[in-house]
């Protein structure tokens, strides 16, 4: 089979002006070529036209980069650094398959009830009390950091996945006046449960009728991480064909990643004319929940919630989806909430998805950043609608024994929603 | 005695990389094909791969990379962030060591009430910029590149920029430099005294050395209270010609904007297709103009009568900004010109001519005539103001066709400078690309004085040889 490559088209026209190296995260920590954008491009093009081998340092380069996308953003020339960086991940899997992605991505990711099934041990730790006990007993202090960091990027883990106990249609309240699909994604469901449940509460406050297919699989950002384009190819597929099976007028998620993944849906299918129709019908439905709560009308939250927030732009909602005021316009509705923007509230957190797992040490030194920046504002809240980023953000705090909270900007709009009838949604609904 | 003699260097050249580790620690030196393949190129399109890349973090370790180099015959090649343009931090020689300043990147002192900063070379100058901003105070020279181009890197080719109009360039703004020389010792020029005649201006000599006589490691840099008001406006003309004539018509009423740029109509089409900002795709140029300082009322008057200037030269429009977002959005378009012209096609050679103000018009009528001649576009844009143009070939390297007429081509423009007044570099410096052009523009007896002084200076030609001068 014909290995799938980048089109010489993305990457001859760089012409090594330099920008891109003022915008990314990896070259601000490292203060190499080799870990810049520029150098990424240079090595794709060296690797791809025989001048370098595709050595496992030339592959690793790639994943490096934490796709944060602002060096596409700030190309004048149009080249996309980032997106090459997972291009090059696919080609490398297409000449040497890793096993474990197979099993992994999809074995397990596309697998919903086994993915449930394997997070399993996590409930129960946290149920059982032990996870109280690590803390009270300071065990978790005894393991090593990064085992201890891993820990703590677990938020307080729900008793059960949302996706088993949410109703597959949840009714408006009041007078039906969209018909909403809800795409849940995987760590909304497993690991924030409490905070999609709160897109839910939002959205049939708001006179939306909500259907959640619960056959969807992930939306594919992890496989496209790792270089698995083929599989995610076949996740949207299979996405596609249950929300074709639902007349809904937009489908919402609240999970930036798969937003932005499923906003990508209308480009996988080129050359494929009938699955490049259904996906870009598929496609021009999709909206984050920011973003669709901005354009329709909003009912003003009555309850007031004083505190200092600021916000933290995920990379796939900023970069991926271009949204970026309609979350901070939900958050200045809330009466009471005193908003400090901070500085660099664009820069990656340096989440990316594993990068804490896989590239321990510049994640830490990205994040590092933020949470100055973050505890510059000395706000008590940052909210960024990103689980990735908010298992970051979370992990890092705690950490320095900052108890700030992370949470979803849709978590703040339903406390003052629910502060004003005395929570009487929550019961409904929970 | 001579075998003797050559095995040893052979053995302290491969035994380089472990002793440039015991210098900056292991994470200092990159060695693998992928780092030194990052590290053969700068913001041109030349190449070529070095043996090593070192990554000092003082001026003590400079030092002894500079010893262990001149020990070994080995040639070093200072580099910043590799935005340069003429191909001057690029290895020449396989045995090459690239020396990579980017982590010596601490501001020492900003000093108030004498106004200056001491950096190290690594310094990134558009936080340079910010950090004495936020004292009220200024740092001028503003290449297009502030933000991923170095301190070091500027003054090592004296770089300009839009304000050079009425600031200046780099080097009117050096008190004092530390350099490593090329047998490791180290020399310190200048000091915080504004005048200073005692002795030759050495700090002269190394802005626009290129990397060729020491390796400049930090910077007493001058600076000037900030400008409390700006106004720019943005004048539209159906005529390139008219254009280029309205420029010694605001400078020679008196008035000194802070810059006088010129964008020509296919840099304006590859801007907007870029950055979407919606200018006007169907004039043939714009002009930039930008006044400021500290009365309000005087800067909005010369903005004024340089837009009634521009008028009476027949500008379609004019427009002032009023925010300062639109103003953003003006710089951010006018720096992006460059890279935005890749959008037409995959190389270009940006050149960097320089002529008397006077023959801007005479010079730009001559570079369209080259370019109808040969028949590749040549985009025109830069510092009309202060006479610095940078018309800019656009090709594709890989129709060796295209390459025989962009070598005739450049050859012409420089030329075309010459025969005006003009020399080949504003602001770029000459290192590998100019390097064929250079007696022609100054003259065996200039080009004879400049060789003895880098002979003097670098006995060895250890300090990036093969720039500015053919070896």
């Amino acid at each position: 089979m014909e290995l799938k490559k980048p089109e010489e088209s993305t990457y001859h026209n760089c012409i090594r002006c330099g920008l891109c190296l003022a915008a990314c995260p990896t070259y601000r920590e490292y203060l190499t070529e080799t870990a810049s954008p520029r150098g990424r491009v240079a090595l794709t093009r060296k690797g791809l036209e025989g001048e370098l081998h595709l050595s496992p340092n030339l592959i690793e380069q790639m994943y490096s980069c934490f796709a944060c996308m602002a060096c596409n953003d700030i190309c004048t020339v149009g080249i996309k650094p980032a997106d090459l960086a997972l291009s090059m991940r696919y080609v490398q899997e297409q000449r040497q398959p890793k096993k474990w992605k197979q099993i992994l991505f999809k074995g397990l990711l596309s697998k919903t009830g086994r993915l449930e099934l394997a997070t399993l041990p996590l409930r129960v730790y946290e149920k059982l009390g032990i996870r109280r006990l690590v803390y009270l007993l300071g065990l978790n202090r005894l393991l090593p950091d990064r085992m201890r960091d891993l820990e703590a990027m677990l938020p307080r883990i729900p008793q059960r996945p949302l996706r088993r106990i949410l109703p597959e249609i949840t009714g408006a309240r009041g007078e039906t006046r969209f018909h909403v699909g809800y795409f849940l994604g995987c760590a909304q469901s497993l690991l924030f449960a409490e905070q999609s449940a709160a897109t839910l509460r939002v959205l049939a406050r708001n006179g939306c009728r909500v259907v959640t297919p619960k056959e969807i699989e992930c939306c594919g950002m992890p496989a496209r991480g790792y270089g698995r384009m083929d599989l995610v190819i076949e996740q949207a597929r299979h996405n596609i064909t249950i929300f074709e099976q639902h007349d809904v007028d937009v489908i919402v998620t609240d999970c930036a990643t798969c937003g932005s993944t499923l906003k990508e849906y209308g480009s996988l299918f080129s050359g494929d004319t009938e699955w490049a129709d259904r996906a870009s019908a598929f496609r021009s439905k999709v909206r984050d929940i920011s973003e669709f709560l901005a354009q329709i009308p909003l009912k003003k939250p009555d309850g007031r919630i004083e505190t200092t927030v600021t916000y933290h732009d995920p990379c796939h909602l900023l970069r991926g989806q271009k949204l970026w005021q309609e979350p901070r316009k939900l958050l200045s509705m809330i009466e009471g909430l005193d908003f400090v923007e901070m500085k660099e509230a664009d820069w990656c957190c340096g989440s990316a998805g594993s990068q804490l797992i896989t590239h321990y040490d510049t994640s830490w030194k990205v994040l590092n950043r933020k949470l100055d920046n973050i505890e510059e504002t000395e706000a008590g809240i940052v909210a960024s609608g990103c689980p990735g980023c908010r298992m970051q953000l979370h992990t890092g705090l705690q950490r320095r024994g900052n108890s700030v909270r992370v949470v979803h900007p849709i978590t703040l709009l339903d406390e003052a929603y629910g502060l004003f009838d005395g929570g009487e949604d929550k019961k409904q609904n929970d | 005695m001579k075998l003797t003699g050559f095995l040893t260097e052979e053995r302290i050249k491969s035994r380089m990389i472990e002793n440039l580790a015991k210098i900056v620690g292991k994470n200092g030196v990159l060695s693998t094909p992928e780092d030194l393949a990052v590290y053969s190129y700068d913001g041109t399109f030349a190449e070529g791969v070095p043996r090593a890349v070192v990554l000092p973090e003082t001026t003590g370790q400079v030092s002894e990379i500079v010893k262990l180099a001149e020990e070994a015959r080995v040639p070093l090649v200072a580099r910043g962030m590799g935005s340069g343009l003429a191909a001057g931090s690029i290895p020449t020689n396989k045995d090459g060591i690239v020396v990579c300043f980017t982590r010596m990147n601490r501001i020492l002192e900003i000093d108030e009430e004498n106004a200056t900063v001491r950096a190290e070379a690594g310094v990134v100058t558009a936080e340079l910029q910010a950090e004495v901003e936020k004292m009220g105070l200024f740092y001028p020279p503003d290449p297009s590149s502030i933000r991923h181009s170095t301190i070091g890197g500027n003054i090592a080719c004296n770089a300009g920029g839009p304000r050079c109009l009425k600031y200046g360039v780099t080097g009117n703004y050096i008190l004092g430099l530390t350099v490593v020389l090329a047998d490791g010792r180290i020399l310190k020029t200048g000091g915080k005294p504004i005048k200073d005649v005692t002795g030759y201006n050495l700090s002269a000599l190394f802005a626009s050395s290129e990397g060729t006589l020491g390796l400049i490691t930090e910077a007493l840099l001058r600076l000037v209270a900030r400008p409390l008001f700006v106004k720019t406006a943005m004048a539209e003309y159906n005529s390139l010609a008219n254009a280029s004539r309205t420029v010694n018509a605001i400078l020679s009423e008196g008035i000194v904007p802070a810059t006088l740029e010129l964008v020509d109509q296919t840099a304006i089409v590859c801007i907007e297709e870029a950055m979407k900002l919606g200018l006007a795709t169907d004039v043939e140029a714009v002009l930039i103009i930008e006044t400021d300082g500290s009365d309000e009322p005087t800067v909005i008057r010369e903005i004024e009568s340089a837009g009634r200037i521009c008028k009476e030269k027949g500008a379609r429009t004019v427009k002032v900004a009023s925010t300062e977002e639109e103003r953003n959005g003006l710089w951010k378009a006018r720096r992006s010109v460059g890279s935005s012209l890749a959008r037409k096609a995959p190389n270009k050679l940006g050149e960097d001519i320089t002529v008397p103000r006077s023959a801007i018009p005479d010079i730009v009528q001559k570079i369209r005539d080259i370019s109808a001649r040969h028949g590749l576009p040549i985009v025109i844009f830069g510092h009309a103001g202060d006479g610095n143009l940078h018309p800019n070939i656009l090709f594709d390297k890989r129709e060796p066709e295209d390459w025989a007429k962009v070598e005739q081509m450049m050859g012409e423009v420089f030329d075309a400078a010459l025969s005006v007044g003009g020399t080949l570099s504003g602001e770029h410096g000459v290192g590998i690309l100019k390097r064929p052009y250079f007696e022609k523009a100054l003259g065996p007896v200039s080009v004879d004085i400049q060789r003895r002084i880098k002979q003097v200076l670098d006995p060895l030609n250890i300090l990036n040889p093969g720039k500015i001068f053919e070896d």
